[in-house]
Parts: structure tokens; sequence; C-alpha cells
């Protein structure tokens, strides 16, 4: 990319020496930010490092404790997302939230609509400056369909759309990249450059290294909570990245090297309509198994799958040979499946229910007496499995929100544990987890297959994926589409195969 | 598809510009459905009993059918937000007793006074509902279902053990449904204006929009900051104040009213709404599909009458007719989701 010619200008938004921490655990520390006219800015960092605290800060959902705020040189405070969007601040999500029944229009401009004499809403004009903003940014969509079926990157577009016509300097892009084709992802990138052209500042927050140089001009590293580095990516290779970003290395035991014993899992030629089609792949005991791939190759909809949450349309799923009840969890349980869930604050733990009660929730049956729970038995059985996870408490009685991310976890995989699984799902296990507890997760993870337990883990996280798993089922758009060795799989492989590079028929 | 030039995407956004038409076709359909239901049921009927087609019959279920169009209207704006009015009946019936009885206590009184008599009880009664779930954040099912309850209880109250009769009320205003020009009365001519204006403003309106949003994405709504608890306590306060003005017209149409007045009216208006193509979560539908919907209802009661079936049916299908406009608001929405999603993985984006 061009020279980085920035020092002159003044920043249209400068966050200075920023701090914040949720409970005990200190989210982001000290952290200074700049970003001027005309710069794509590259945030990168392990998931915990304190990336979503700084763009919640921008977005005004959170506000700092100390440090102060600059936009445009002047000092402001972000009471709520009105006034960060006030201010011109405008944050793109992943996954953007529209109004599925109004039209892409009357998503962009809704509250603000042109009006004409009589108050009413002028739909020509209003569609015609969403043209004039499409057309600046070189795509095309029609204004006036309705937002229902847009594909996430259409969404997104919607939402820079928004944020152009909301004359925002500064659009915050979290993680946009994480569930597009490398198609959309190329279109994005032109877009992003239009923005920059036009004099926007634009914070670019990856997971994809190879991305950063792409598209950034400067770069700023963030690692647990705390300011690494901020300077030009000229001359920075993504070994740099990788090693600011870890900062060290983390001693953690490889995969492979265990025994495997017996088929626990068969999955054959699993399809469900339009999510994901002939699935074929077995797990056996004692192995972790990894299913790779984008968000929205149709991973966590398998996971669903097998464990009978959601029904697939053909195909079959057997465990220990004999065949599974499809559609049916309470089958699923019987037979000796645990589940892990991508978001365990919804589906994982019951928040408000006391530690003890959600670490018993799975295994009510051998606590109770003709049908009664004994109380003392269950606070027996979770302070039992508290210990051998090494879970961090209060009281087992405090409620499962009382808990960090990492040990609302720990609850979630004791509550699996207790029962004996014969095979264990596990959907994203250490998302949003600090860094020590991720470690223990790992071991944890490690040793139960040791024990013998089939683990199926579903992880975006690469290194994780490369580390624990004994064998990598890598997911394209609902297919399996390769299978890799511990020993054959690298970070590049995976990436190839999920991404796939540019799909055949758009080709 | 027309130039070399083209990337991917773009065709891709192309080929979503096509579904727009199919999206909208969708959702014309839903009142073009209602009224072809409508002519087939008039024809069928008609065709074995003439007698249906008659004026005095016709006239019959305008009159019946004005007052649910009116409540439907004030019901649309609120199921829009993803909210419910239950208590549209009791309003109904309150508001009904107590304008009717102002004949009684204040001889000679203009008759707009008396509407807006009922008019400022309705309007109360759904400020009521709109504070308390707007405001104070209850599930709008809850507050109205407890409202359904007290307002009704007050109008028990009011009424005690006595009844307003026609021969009470001045002939001026018990001939206000009956009056017509050229068979269709006034008063249908009316509402309709009333209904179509309703839907130009929720069409057509900033505030009117915004209910949609609201109720089609709550969440967004918020991080839009759009002021929702504005919006939907101005839904609830004119939902009850069209329930306050139906409860006039209510006394005028039957003359005599008791303390069961507008008894279940809420539900048979929630059904009209629904059958009409309003989406009961919210975010979609118009009201002129919910007083279609409530035309379809009325008409079918009538058809059911003339052909002589026992009134038992009358309440069974319109339940069916319910479940069948429910499932096909279903299973047009996962049929669309479907299509769009096998479209987009085929585009291979």
């Amino acid at each position: 990319m061009g020279d980085n010619d920035v020092g002159e200008q003044t920043a249209l938004l400068s966050l200075q020496h920023a701090s914040k921490a949720f409970g005990a655990v200190q989210a982001l520390e000290d952290v200074s930010l700049d970003l001027y006219p005309g710069e794509v800015h590259g945030l990168v960092g392990e998931n915990g490092a304190g990336k979503s605290t700084l763009v919640k800060i921008l977005a005004g959902v959170h506000s700092p404790e100390a440090g102060r705020l600059l936009v445009g040189g002047r000092d402001t405070v972000l009471s709520g997302p009105a006034a960060a969007r006030d201010a011109g601040v405008a944050i793109i999500y992943q996954e953007p939230t529209l109004f599925p029944d109004l039209t892409v229009a009357e998503n962009i401009f809704i509250g603000r609509q042109p009006l004409t004499t009589g108050r009413r809403i002028d739909g020509r004009e209003m569609h015609r400056q969403v043209s004039a903003i499409f057309e600046r940014l070189g795509v095309r969509l029609d204004p006036g369909r309705i937002a229902r079926g847009l594909s996430i990157a259409e969404q997104q577009i919607v939402e820079i759309g928004k944020a152009l016509s909301l004359d925002a300097k500064v659009i915050v892009m979290d993680e946009p990249t994480a569930a597009l084709s490398a198609v959309e992802v190329a279109r994005l990138f032109r877009v992003v450059e239009t923005l920059r052209e036009h004099g926007a500042a634009v914070l670019f927050i990856s997971h994809r290294l190879g991305e950063v140089p792409q598209l950034c001009q400067r770069v700023t590293v963030l690692r647990d909570g705390k300011l690494v580095l901020t300077r030009p990516l000229a001359g920075l290779t993504t070994d740099d990245l990788v090693r600011a970003m870890v900062g060290r290395e983390i001693q953690e035991r490889a995969a492979g090297g265990r025994s495997t014993g017996e088929i626990v899992l068969q999955v054959e030629r699993l399809t469900r309509e339009g999510v994901f089609v002939d699935v074929s792949f077995d797990v056996r005991a004692g192995e972790i198994v990894a299913l790779a791939g984008l968000v929205g190759a149709g991973r966590s909809e398998v996971a669903t799958a097998i464990f009978g949450i959601d029904r697939y349309d053909a195909g079959s799923v057997k465990l220990g040979g004999r065949k599974l009840r499809r559609g049916s969890p309470t089958a699923a349980m019987a037979a000796g499946i645990g589940f892990v869930p991508e978001d365990r604050r919804q589906q994982g733990l019951v928040m408000e229910m006391s530690i003890a009660q959600n670490v018993a929730l799975a295994s009510l049956g051998r606590l109770g007496r003709i049908g009664f729970i004994r109380g003392a038995a269950e606070q027996r059985f979770a302070a039992d499995w508290a210990v051998r996870l090494g879970l961090r408490y209060g009281r087992l009685t405090n409620p499962a929100s009382s808990l960090s991310g990492g040990n609302q976890q720990k609850v979630v995989l004791a509550k699996w544990l207790g029962r004996n699984p014969a095979l264990l799902i596990v959907d994203e296990p250490t998302r949003g987890i600090d860094v020590a507890t991720k470690v223990e997760v790992h071991r944890l993870l490690t040793e139960l297959a040791a024990e013998g337990v089939a683990v199926l883990m579903i992880s975006s996280e690469l290194p994780e994926v490369l580390l624990l798993a004994d064998r990598i089922l890598v997911m394209r758009e609902g297919r399996l589409v390769t299978e890799l060795a511990h020993t054959e799989a690298t970070e590049e492989r995976i990436v190839a195969a999920a991404a796939g590079g540019v799909s055949e028929e758009a080709a | 598809m027309t130039t070399g030039v083209e990337t991917p995407l773009e065709v891709a956004a192309l080929d979503t510009a096509g579904t727009r038409h199919l999206v909208d076709l969708v959702f014309r359909i839903r009142e073009f459905g209602i009224v072809a239901a409508l002519a087939l049921l008039v024809l069928v009927t008609a065709s074995i009993q003439s007698r249906f087609l008659t004026q005095t019959e016709l006239k019959f279920i305008l009159q019946d059918t004005a007052i649910f169009a009116l409540l439907a209207l004030g019901e649309t704006m609120v199921v829009v937000s993803r909210n419910v009015d239950l208590s549209i009946g009791s309003v109904v019936g309150l508001s009904a007793f107590v304008s009717a009885n102002v004949f009684g206590q204040v001889p000679g009184v203009p008759i707009p006074v008396v509407f807006l008599v009922g008019l400022g009880i309705g309007l109360v009664c759904g400020a009521v509902n709109g504070l308390i779930s707007a405001v104070g954040r209850v599930p709008s099912l809850v507050v109205t279902l407890a409202t359904l309850y007290i307002i009704r209880g007050i109008d028990i109250l009011v009424v005690g053990g006595g009844q307003v009769v026609a021969s009470s009320l001045p002939n001026s205003f018990v001939l206000i449904p009956n009056e017509s020009i050229g068979g269709v009365p006034y008063l249908a001519i009316v509402i309709a204006a009333v209904v179509v204006a309703g839907a130009y403003y929720l069409r057509s309106y900033r505030s009117g929009r915004e209910l949609y949003a609201i109720g089609s994405n709550p969440d967004a709504a918020r991080l839009g900051g759009i002021p929702i608890a504005k919006r939907v306590f101005t839904a609830f306060a004119v939902s009850g104040a069209i329930a306050g003005v139906a409860g006039v017209l209510y006394a005028s149409r039957y003359g005599t009213i008791d303390s069961t007045a507008g008894t279940g009216y809420e539900l048979q208006v929630i059904a009209a709404v629904v059958v009409g193509g309003v989406a009961i979560f919210g975010g979609s539908g118009t009201a002129i599909g919910a007083a279609l919907g409530a035309l379809l209802l009325n008409t079918i009661i009538s058809a059911l009458y003339v052909l002589g079936v026992s009134p038992f049916w009358d309440q069974a299908i319109s339940g069916l007719l319910l479940i069948t406009a429910i499932a096909l608001d279903r299973g047009i929405s996962v049929r669309l989701t479907a299509a769009l999603r096998k479209r987009r993985s085929r585009l291979g984006a």
C-alpha cells in the first residue's frame, strides 16, 4: 500500500489512554488509538485481547473508566449508540441487524426519511439517494427490495450505505469478512478502498491476518487488553504480527500420539436441504476431530443435527453402531452424547440458576429420588466437578451469570462430563475466553480424549484446531470438502479449503 | 447478464432485484387472496341461495363489518409493533353504555358530543395500556389481558343491573348506521375512508414506518434510536380511542346495551387482523388487509346464516380461517427464506 503520510493531519478520532474493566477482568488497559482521514487502520489481536471492548467503546455501548475520546479534535462522551452515530462514528458488525420486513432504502433511512412538504415520506427521493450511495460504493443493490433474505455481504453493504447516508467519518468494521466468501471479500475491499478515497477513516478488525496488509496502511496490535504496537504496515510480515499478538510461545502439548479405539460416531450422507449436503465422517474413541470452515459453512448445523436439535432430511447418525433417532436430543443424550453449544449464555447455561443447579442440570435423573431433586446431592455433585475442572467461583449457589466467560464454559463442560459421555460435541469451546482458561479447556479436552471419549470439535480458531485435532474436516458451503490428518494440516491448507477461492459459478 | 464487465456480486445483486418482484407479489397476494376468497364465497353462496345478493343482506354485512374494520385499524397499529391489545372489547362495552347513557342524563345533547365522550373514554383506557406496556415495559399481552377484566369490571359497576334500550335514544342517533346511499351505508363509506387514511399514514409517515420497524426487529429499533416507548404508547392510545368511538357506534347500531356489550370483540378483531395478513409477531401487514379480513369473516357468518347452517359453525369456521391464515403466513416466509438461501448458495456467495 502507498505511503503513509498522516503525521500532519488531525485525527478524525483519537482514543487516549482508555481503560475498561468488567468485574475482576481488565478488558482494556491504557489503550490509545488515532484514526486519520483516508486511512484504513487494522486492529488485530487474539480473542479476548480487548478488540470487542474497544469497538463497544467506539460504539457508545461501553464507556471507558479512564481516558478520553476526541472526535474531530473535540472531547466527546459517547453516552449511547445514538450519540456515537451523531458524532459520525458508524459500526459495521459481522452480522448486521436490519429490519427484515422493511426495504433496503428504509433500513438505511429509518427515522430520517426525506420528507415532502406535507411531512410525508418522499419515497422517490429516498430511493434516489440510496441509489446514489450505492453508485458511489460501486455496488448494485435494489433499494426497493425488502431486507429479508439478503446475504450477510449485502446486509453489510446496507449498513455501510447507512453510514455514508449519515455522513460518518469514522467507520469501524468488526470482523466483516468472517462470514464472507472470497468474492464478497474482494467486493468489500473495493468498497473500503472507495471509503478511504473519500476521506473516511476505517478501523478494520480481522482474524485473517493475510487481509490486513492487503487493505490497511497502519496496524494496531492488542494483547491481553494492552496495546502492543501501532505502526505502518510497510515492512511488517504476517509472522511479525503473529508474534506481537501472541507475545510468547504458548507451551501446549500437541495432539496426536493417542491410541484411538472403536468408531463411536458414524455420520452417513447427512443432508439438510439448503444447509448441508452429503456429510459423512466418523469419530473414534479417544480421537479429537475438528470441523473447520468459515462461519456459515454449516458446521454448527451439522452438530445440532447430530445432537437432534435440528432435523435432517436424509442420511443417518449412528452411535456405537446403533442408529440414532432423528430430531430427539433426549435420544442423543441417552445414547451418550454431550453437547456444548456455541452460545453458552443463550444455549449452554440457565444464567439465572445457580452454578450447582447448572452443573447438575443434565444429571437430574441420577441425583434425584423418586422424582425429587436432592439439594445436598446436587451440591456435592457440583462441588466435585468444580474441583476437578478448577472452577473459580464465589459460592456454588451464586447464579451462573456471576462467573467469567471461561468459568461459565467450564460449568457447561462439567454438566456434560457428569454424564460420562461417549461422544462430546463442543462448538467454539474457547470463544471469548481468556488465554489462561483457554489453555485449561484445551488440556481438559485432550485429557478427555486420552480417557477414551470421542470429541467432535467445531472451532473457527485455526491455531486451536491445529493444536488439538487428530483429524480436521473442512466444510465449505454445506459440504465436506477436505479431510486433513494432524500431520499434514497447516493453517494455509485449511484456509484454502475453507474459502475455496473463487467459486465455480461466479467465475 | 447484460454487459461483459460485471463482477459476480453485481450479478448476484441484479438477481436479487429479480426476486424483489417475487417478494412484492407474494405480499400483494395476501390481499388479493382475501379478495379472491371473498369473491368465491359470495359467488358460491349466491348461486345456492340468490337471497344472499339482496341489498338488505349486503347492507347488513357492511353495517356489521364497519365497526370491526374500524377496530381492526387500531389493532393493526398495535400488532404491527409486535404488541397486542386485548382490552378493546371491554372498551367498546364501557364506551357504549356510558355514551348512550349521556342521552338520558343530558336531554338534547348534540350527537358529536356523545362521540367525543366515547373517544375520551377509549383514549384514557388506551393511554393506561400504553403507559404500562410501553413505558413500564410489561408485555402487552399481560397488560391488556388485565385491563380487559378491569375495564369490564368497571363497566359492570357502572351498568349495575340496568341497561340502555333503543327507545331511550334519539332517533337521529339510532339511524346513523342505517342511512345509506345506493344501498351502501354512509357509515361503511366513512369507515372505509378512515381505514384507507390510517393505512396511508402507516405507509407514508415516519412514525408509521417506525411502528413496522419496531415490530420487525426491536433490537435494531433500539440501536437505531427509534423512540420505541413513544411510538408504542401512541399505538395503544389510538387503538383505545378507536375502540371508544366504536363503542358509540355499537350503541347506535344495537340500541340495547347491557354489561356484556362488546364481549369477545377483541378476539374477533384480532382474528380479522391476522386473516387480513398482518403478521401476529409484527413488522408487516396493512390496515386495509385487516379491514378486508373483517369483511371476509362477517361475510362468512352472513353466508352461513343465509344458507341455513347452524350458527355453531360460525366460530369453528372463523377459527379454521385463522389457522389457515397463520399457516399461510408461516409457509410463505419459510418458503421465501429457503428460496432466497438456495439462490444464494447457488451463486456461491
